[in-house]
């Protein structure tokens, strides 16, 4: 059994969102922890759910980085623990500097729910395994999803591999029409260096059941379940 | 004939504020009590009552929360069924969905707010129905709205959309339930009188059922979340329930601000109070604030109440009792707590420990109550609520009916079908609906661009289709079968998705009911709604009313809009918004007696007049029918034929999947081509269907006396409609999503 740990801010809304997707992939156990109660130890994985943490009136995941939840997330994360953030997940773990870049308003200035495609262009993560270069439909809704970052830090992540999603059209090719929110070099997705730490604006959990009309989240999600137990560090480094 | 003149009109209205503390002004017409409710109120109170106690009555006897001119006729409204759990009067209605799970919902409007602050109207209007829903002990799943506004080209116009939708995108986004359906009209009666209509669905198991009405002497009374401060004071009885004029902007103070953060933790902790069943009664605080909510509470409960105005937590300084009394602060919730509970005591673990400024805020513990009549809060029997009022007589006249006429020009009918599909009562809504997320939750299966939205219930096979509809351009003609016919959209898209109907919820948006035409369009609308209730076999649960919707003397188009829910036995089993396969049969079924008299065609084309069609029963058949179909796995596709007529309905399902079909248009005695393509009409649906069921699809519409015509087959990539046009789809495809963009001047 792969225990996974979905953190709970307060505005948090996908907690049970996820726990429902996992809850279909076979040899998971999932746990909505609190995160002011939040203690990892034990388990193999932890998702940060979408939402609006703190209501984000200020920058989105600007509050919600000083939780002590985050604070053991870092530790979590330092220790090689695989962790997932979706949407207001993404944001917090760039705000809290476990991932490079920012997010910033949409470019069109507007929350945007919709459909779009992904290519994963790297499968050196715990969630992307054996998809590399796979184009995913999957859905977004977010105000706050360019990504951005300076020249030296794009450079950077694009040549250490940790470029992990790029908006596509269905066919795969990265045109800017296929770019929902402006982000740079249509990334809508990045790792950490060592791997273990993933960070995308859209939802797979709204896409693992064929009756919510798509199912490529589940291939994102299902890959815990052969994550690796323990906080086996080095494994992702 | 008792209805006195001195609140007709904004001239009444305006003073309020003013000349507060000045005590020149009769303290009841102050608050907007006629001379005879304030006789009722000193035979009530047994003396001259205070100024606040005049204030309370104000507000509650106010139009918006006593429904002063549309009580009575609402009791003609049918409301029982088999399936009715709880109807209207509660926070919300709710229908048994079987196995101990009931579904909450109703529609309420934000009318007034929303013509004054757009944004911040319609963000507190999502808000106050999601609390009417998670009052109940319901987990709000869906949000549906109900927009009319005036033309897209209007600078003022564009600017209240923007604000409308930025408003509804940003709190129900915020707090995170998905927005799966709507209806969105654009007429120029709605030009500076919006009207937004917000309607939420919530689920909750029976035992977890809450009401206001079952507080008990002696158990104490909380007042949980937001700070109470000087935002909207006496909304109810000035915004909403005046009609608007010069000198709105002096009533921005009556606005309330919205904090969807601290909705989403007030959500959270009332429904975690339910489930460590700490509650007896909840009542959300809305129009009219705690005295509307502290009020209602006790007279439902047949409770007295004592409340310590000094305990309660406020934003601002200075705030008088009045003030603290008839705030309309938002994300607020009273809730009564079973007499051995303290509040402080349990896990709201959602209003975040560590951010105290957002703690449950817990004050004043009734003393026990000893009776039904207690005359507590200053000595102020509130117990008989807004019954007891005084009512007027209203003479119920018809006026002439408006009808204009013009002659349609003479032009290629496939650029008219372009034309129509681009146009703001056809095209897609979808530069508005993509700023609301319609997804988060993971119960969408359909969402919204399909005729109605359906919802999976996690655990269950079973589903919910929910629709949200009105027909004022049809209504402004015939109040009575604009009415009758929202109903009959409204279920018949549910119908359309495979649904079965259970019941609906309504908001009434009318003119001044204090003239003759006013009084007579509101009687007028409820009929309707009855009339339509009967045919169909649909109660109406839940409900609202706003009145005074009317700029400067003249009213708006009667509209009534109706939100209907209804139920899938297996959710996975619903119709597809599909075009269909190649080869599949298209099918006209209903009634094809079409006109352009209310038509979007004829309104681009200055035609708009009588009379309209209208068999009840016939639509009941039609909604037999479809389903006896889909039951019998025979339906590929479906899809309502409403604004633009079947041409739009063809185009629409050719829309669906980009893919064509050959048809030809159905031969009907005495009407020209153009009124069968574009002509609008109740009762019609077009329906996608495998070629080897057409025989039992016939026998089945034989039974139920439905006619049926066989248009043609699905295939290629034109629309080809024999013998007036042949069109690429795609280029219906750009017409459709591109056009509302475009006539609102807005970035696609």
């Amino acid at each position: 059994m792969t225990r996974v740990a979905i953190l709970r801010y307060p505005g948090t809304w996908s907690e049970r969102d996820f726990q429902h997707a996992l809850s279909l992939v076979e040899g998971i156990a999932t746990e909505i922890v609190w995160h002011a109660e939040c203690d990892l130890r034990g388990f193999d994985a932890a998702i940060v759910p979408g939402g609006f943490s703190y209501g984000d009136y200020l920058r989105a995941g600007a509050i919600a980085k000083l939780s002590p939840g985050t604070k053991e997330l870092r530790r979590f994360a330092d220790e090689g623990g695989a962790v997932l953030g979706s949407c207001n997940g993404f944001q917090i773990l760039c705000e809290a500097g476990l991932l490079p870049g920012a997010l910033v308003r949409n470019a069109s200035l507007e929350y945007r729910c919709d459909w779009i495609h992904v290519r994963i262009e790297s499968d050196r993560t715990p969630f992307t395994t054996g998809l590399r270069r796979q184009v995913l439909r999957m859905p977004i809704g977010h105000g706050e999803g360019r990504w951005v970052a300076d020249p030296d830090t794009l450079a950077a992540v694009e040549a250490a591999g940790q470029v992990v999603f790029r908006y596509t059209d269905a066919a795969g090719a990265a045109t800017a029409d296929a770019n929902p929110n402006g982000a740079l070099a249509n990334i809508a997705g990045v790792s950490n260096r060592a791997g273990n730490v993933v960070g995308l604006m859209p939802h797979p959990e709204r896409c693992a059941e064929a009756l919510l009309g798509g199912t490529d989240g589940y291939r994102i999600i299902a890959n815990l379940a052969k994550a690796p137990h323990g906080t086996a560090a080095a494994v992702y480094r | 004939m008792s209805a006195s003149p001195t609140i007709s009109g904004t001239k009444a209205a305006k003073p309020n504020r003013e000349s507060r503390g000045s005590a020149s002004a009769d303290p009841h017409v102050e608050v907007g009590l006629t001379d005879a409710e304030a006789t009722r109120v000193r035979e009530i109170v047994g003396r001259e009552p205070n100024r606040l106690e005049w204030a309370m009555f104000g507000a509650m006897w106010s139009e918006h929360c006593a429904y002063k001119h549309s009580r009575k006729l609402l009791r003609r409204l049918p409301s029982a069924g088999p399936g009715v759990a709880v109807g209207p009067g509660e926070n919300a209605g709710a229908v048994d969905l079987g196995d101990g799970l009931l579904c909450v919902f109703k529609v309420e409007s934000h009318n007034h707010p929303s013509a004054v602050e757009p944004f911040q109207g319609a963000a507190t209007g999502v808000g106050g129905i999601l609390r009417d829903v998670f009052a109940m002990g319901a987990r709000p799943v869906a949000v549906l709205n109900a927009l009319f506004f005036g033309p897209p080209d209007d600078a003022r116009v564009r600017r209240t959309v923007s604000g409308v939708v930025g408003g509804i995108s940003v709190y129900g986004n915020c707090v995170g339930i998905p927005d799966v359906a709507g209806h969105v009209s654009f007429e120029p009666c709605f030009a500076e009188n919006p009207l937004v209509n917000a309607m939420c669905v919530g689920f909750v198991e029976r035992e977890r059922l809450r009401t206001s009405t079952g507080a008990k002497p002696g158990s104490a009374v909380y007042l949980v979340g937001s700070d109470t401060g000087r935002d909207g004071i006496a909304g109810a009885s000035l915004l909403a329930s005046f009609e608007l004029g010069a000198g709105d902007d002096r009533k921005r103070p009556s606005v309330q601000v919205g904090n969807p953060f601290v909705e989403k933790l007030l959500l959270e902790a009332t429904l975690e109070l339910v489930a460590v069943d700490a509650i007896e009664a909840v009542q959300d605080l809305g129009a009219a604030g705690l005295t509307c909510a502290s009020s209602e509470v006790a007279a439902k409960s047949g409770v007295g109440m004592r409340i310590d105005v000094g305990r309660v937590p406020r934003r601002a300084r200075g705030m008088t009792a009045l003030e603290v009394m008839l705030s309309e602060s938002q994300e607020r919730m009273l809730v009564v707590a079973h007499g051995d509970t303290t509040l402080a005591l349990l896990p709201p673990r959602a209003l975040a420990d560590d951010a105290p400024e957002y703690d449950v805020t817990q004050w004043a513990s009734s003393e026990p109550a000893t009776g039904p009549t207690l005359p507590r809060i200053g000595g102020l029997s509130l117990g008989g609520s807004s019954d007891d009022m005084a009512q007027g007589d209203q003479a119920l006249r018809e006026t002439a009916r408006p009808s204009t006429s013009g002659a349609s020009p003479l032009q290629k009918i496939g650029l008219e079908l372009l034309e129509l599909l681009a146009s703001p009562a056809v095209a897609s809504r979808r530069t508005l609906y993509r700023s609301f997320d319609s997804m988060v939750g993971t119960d969408t299966v359909l969402g919204p661009g399909a005729d109605a939205a359906v919802l999976r219930i996690k655990g269950r096979p079973d589903g919910i289709a929910v629709a949200i509809d009105a027909q004022p351009r049809v209504a402004a003609i015939d109040p009575f079968a604009g009415a009758a016919l929202a109903v009959a959209e409204a279920t018949r898209n549910l119908v359309c998705v495979g649904a079965t109907p259970l019941a609906i919820t309504d908001c009434l948006n009318l003119g001044n009911p204090e003239r003759p035409r006013g009084a007579y369009d509101l009687e007028q609308t409820v009929d309707g709604i009855r009339a339509a209730c009967d045919a169909l076999g649909v109660p109406v649960v839940s409900g609202n009313v706003s009145l005074y919707n009317a700029t400067r003397g003249v009213d708006i188009w009667p509209t009534a809009t109706i939100g209907a829910v209804g139920r899938l036995a297996d959710v996975a089993r619903h119709i597809p918004a599909t075009t269909g396969r190649p080869g599949d049969l298209v099918l006209l079924a209903g009634n094809a007696l079409v006109s352009l008299g209310t038509s979007a065609y004829g309104a681009a084309r200055g035609i708009h007049e009588g009379p309209v069609s209208l068999d009840l029963a016939a639509e009941a058949r039609l909604q037999r029918f479809v389903l006896a179909a889909h039951a019998a796995g025979a339906v590929r596709a479906a899809h309502d034929r409403s604004d633009g007529g079947l041409g739009v309905a063809l185009a629409e399902l050719a829309i669906r999947d980009g893919v064509g079909m050959k048809v030809t248009l159905p031969a009907v005695r005495g009407l020209d081509k153009r009124v069968t393509l574009f002509g609008e009409g109740p009762s019609g649906v077009v329906l996608v269907v495998d070629p080897a069921r057409e025989a039992e699809l016939r026998a089945l519409a034989e039974r139920e006396q439905v006619a049926v015509w066989t248009l043609g087959t699905i295939g290629g990539d034109l629309l080809e409609v024999a013998p007036v046009l042949g069109m690429p789809v795609a280029s219906l495809v750009r017409a459709h999503g591109g056009g509302l963009a475009a006539a609102l001047g807005r970035a696609d």
